[in-house]
């Protein structure tokens, strides 16, 4: 009876509920309490199956034995493993350079449209990115498809073809990366028309006065301004991209000769398919490092360029 | 502190709420013996799952068990994929159906089915060996032999190209309703007609690529030669004259098949067949089945038929599954009772009729059952598909290799890479050189 006297004397003294009031009152508290649902989300969806991920690439194939980093020595000897590292950066870097290339052309082209008719070519061009990819790329596959292609029906009066899309390791890695440009153009687009609205007028009018020709006005003026939102777009497609399974998967397999795994694909086929969790795993996180790197120059790039503004 | 009067009203209720509370588990209601949840495969052929569901239906309303099936698409991997998922969870269904390697590959998960599988070898008739070497494990059954989705891929044949092109009359080599006269069926005369089919403009449509249709293909014309990448006692055994003489004769079969075969996916030799496009493929009748549907005046010249013999013998690709049952599953014994009564003959027979004929079962006296004699266009189409008259050995690519080497040579296709690779101009000790580098990594423990 004593003691709860005193604890509850404790807890109901005007110090203690002052500072608890302080403590509530802080902004870091306030911003700590409203962030925390997305901590607790971040938490169970990313860090814990990360987590889990390393753990699992650090037992041996039976799982039964904690091996650490012996996974991963035993894939650096492996001819494979190299080549779905050099295939994975061949079709990410590839992929975002004509992603941009023609997201940025488009962008340029829809931006010049009057905006009364913008909208449905906004919409229009959108539709790429809209569908799930899984279900395009089916699409894509019947028009490669060895016995129906209707690309090779299409070159066959012209006395082309017949072209083995899938079959033949050099157009196998074209057509996975057209069809990923495919997919991934429209969100460039997107980005930079954005981009593009948001630079002032008075700039180009300003550089037409000084006589800029077009390139100098896309070089000088178009191409500054819009700089930050390049490098997110590229960084963020880059991840995506590296990370991308489904094209893959639906159009190659990762054939022939698996010239078109990326890490995704061929994880899967180490882990699940050939039950080897932790060597799947293993291929799984290599795309961290290769990732973590590209993020930290674009984003040091970016915040340099913040604080210089 | 108030006390409570005890009367006799109370003392009368309390013991028949006692009396109540004990005896309810045993009291004999509609799913008195508990509940039991099956993860089936999801049967290609339509109404195939309905003939499962019935016998188990039955059963269920016999024992007085709450059954619930998932047919389970192998669509995606979305099998494969239930299947480590629920070992990872140690949690799932009471039955699973697993495909070749898995039963092997999940063996201390699984429930030893000795007790039920010797009893139904005694009733139905031994299993063929690729059942065995899949199935059973250290002397213990890790599965009961599944009806649905066992299959054989042997040749489905073209009985007009064939004639036409490559002069060879399939009908009377594999006569309907009587034993092969197939001596002439080699791998020289299936050469022969490859390259006949070829110049007639309708090749065989043989893939070779990593997933499983091009592979079974591959690994049964490498055990035809012997060939062995992997033997049983776990030694490497690339670099011998019988894979040598294989990949040779790979190499000039490749030279009469579809450019982009390599490419080729489970899918594509069904529509190469249904497109009219080729002369034979390797295949269950699913894609007769499909002819039927789309293409009937393909279908009605389809013929299922044996592998063609080579110097080591006449090796047809079997795919069994297995119904398992997980350690941790909390219904084994009236899971051991289903599977029973999923293995009797009449229920085998029933699955087997509404699947066309496309399951075989694993039972040597289960595989001469009427369905495959009548099924048509054309009547006779299908007998020699279970392999009546055991006139091929049934085999896997990659046996006889230790399980978990052999499913990492199948599953990456080792065979059919090694193919790809000498076809398209690597040297063949390049070759050899590279599928021993990749065997020797799927060693490690």
């Amino acid at each position: 009876m004593a003691d709860i006297t005193v604890r509850s004397a404790s807890i109901g003294s005007p110090d203690s509920r002052s500072s608890l009031h302080k403590l509530m009152q802080r902004k870091s508290t306030i911003a700590f309490l409203m962030a925390l649902p997305l901590i607790l989300l971040i938490t169970v969806l990313v860090a814990y199956p990360a987590g889990y991920a390393v753990y699992l690439a650090m037992l041996n194939k039976s799982m039964t034995k904690f091996v650490w980093f012996k996974n991963f020595d035993f894939l650096f000897t492996r001819d494979t493993f190299w080549m779905v590292v050099y295939q994975s950066c061949l079709f990410a870097i590839t992929a975002v350079i004509f992603k941009a290339l023609i997201g940025f052309i488009v962008a340029h082209f829809v931006h010049n449209i009057p905006s009364k008719g913008q909208r449905k070519w906004r919409g229009m061009l959108l539709v790429p990115w809209v569908i799930p990819p899984a279900m395009s790329t089916l699409a894509w596959l019947w028009l490669f498809d060895p016995s129906y292609s209707a690309f090779n029906w299409l070159l066959q009066p012209f006395g082309l073809g017949p072209i083995p899309w899938l079959g033949e390791t050099g157009w196998a890695r074209f057509s996975v990366i057209l069809v990923n440009v495919w997919v991934g153009a429209p969100f460039f687009m997107i980005m930079y028309l954005a981009a593009l609205k948001s630079v002032p007028e008075q700039l180009y009018e300003a550089a037409a006065i000084d006589g800029a020709t077009w390139w100098q006005r896309i070089w000088y003026v178009t191409l500054p301004m819009m700089r930050n939102i390049i490098a997110i777009t590229a960084l963020f497609s880059t991840i995506v991209t590296f990370a991308n399974f489904d094209i893959v998967r639906v159009l190659t397999k990762g054939d022939p000769l698996n010239t078109t795994h990326l890490f995704g694909t061929w994880a899967f086929r180490l882990g699940i398919e050939s039950n080897d969790i932790p060597l799947g795993s293993a291929v799984s996180l290599f795309m961290v490092p290769i990732l973590a790197v590209a993020a930290v120059f674009i984003l040091r790039d970016i915040t340099k360029r913040g604080s210089e503004v | 502190m108030a006390s409570r009067k005890v009367t006799r009203r109370f003392v009368a209720k309390t013991a028949a709420a006692s009396t109540a509370l004990i005896a309810a588990p045993f009291v004999s209601g509609v799913h008195a013996a508990g509940k039991l949840t099956l993860g089936l495969w999801d049967h290609w052929v339509p109404d195939a799952n309905k003939a499962s569901q019935a016998l188990i239906d039955e059963w269920a309303a016999k024992e007085k068990v709450e059954v619930t099936v998932d047919y389970i698409t192998s669509q995606g991997n979305k099998l494969l994929l239930t299947i480590a998922a629920e070992s990872q969870a140690r949690s799932g269904h009471d039955i699973l159906a697993l495909s070749t390697w898995l039963p092997a590959a999940y063996q201390e998960q699984l429930v030893p089915m000795n007790d039920i599988v010797d009893p139904l070898i005694k009733q139905n008739g031994a299993v063929n060996g690729t059942v065995e070497y899949l199935g059973k494990v250290g002397g213990q059954w890790l599965g009961v032999p599944a009806t649905i989705g066992s299959q054989l891929k042997g040749p489905v044949s073209r009985i007009d190209l064939m004639k036409k092109h490559a002069g060879i009359d399939i009908q009377e080599l594999y006569p309907a309703g009587a034993p092969p006269k197939a001596d002439s069926w080699t791998l020289d005369a299936f050469l022969k007609a490859a390259e006949a089919c070829h110049k007639g403009g309708v090749p065989f449509g043989i893939g070779l690529g990593t997933t499983s249709d091009s592979v079974d293909s591959v690994g049964a014309f490498f055990l035809s030669f012997g060939a062995e990448l992997v033997n049983a006692k776990g030694e490497i055994t690339v670099k011998t004259d019988k894979v040598k003489q294989a990949m040779e004769y790979m190499k000039k079969l490749v030279a009469f098949l579809p450019p982009d075969a390599a490419s080729w996916d489970d899918a594509s030799n069904n529509k190469w067949l249904v497109s009219g496009k080729g002369a034979l493929i390797m295949n269950p009748p699913s894609a007769w089945a499909v002819a039927k549907r789309d293409a009937p005046q393909i279908a009605e010249q389809c013929w299922h038929h044996g592998f063609p013999a080579g110097p080591a013998g006449r090796f047809g690709p079997f795919l069994p599954f297995y119904w398992t049952t997980w350690k941790f599953s909390k219904n084994a014994s009236a899971a051991k009772s289903l599977l029973t009564h999923l293995s009797s003959p009449s229920a085998v027979e029933k699955m087997v009729v509404a699947s066309g004929g496309y399951d075989i079962p694993a039972f040597a006296n289960l595989t001469t059952l009427k369905v495959w004699a009548e099924e048509s266009p054309p009547k006779g189409g299908l007998y020699h598909y279970p392999n009546p008259h055991n006139h091929q050995i049934l085999s896997i690519a990659a046996a006889p290799a230790p399980h978990k080497i052999a499913q990492q040579i199948y599953t990456q296709g080792v065979q059919t890479q090694m193919v790809v690779r000498y076809a398209t101009g690597q040297p063949l000790e390049k070759v050899l050189d590279w599928a021993s580098s990749e065997i020797e990594g799927f060693m490690r423990t």
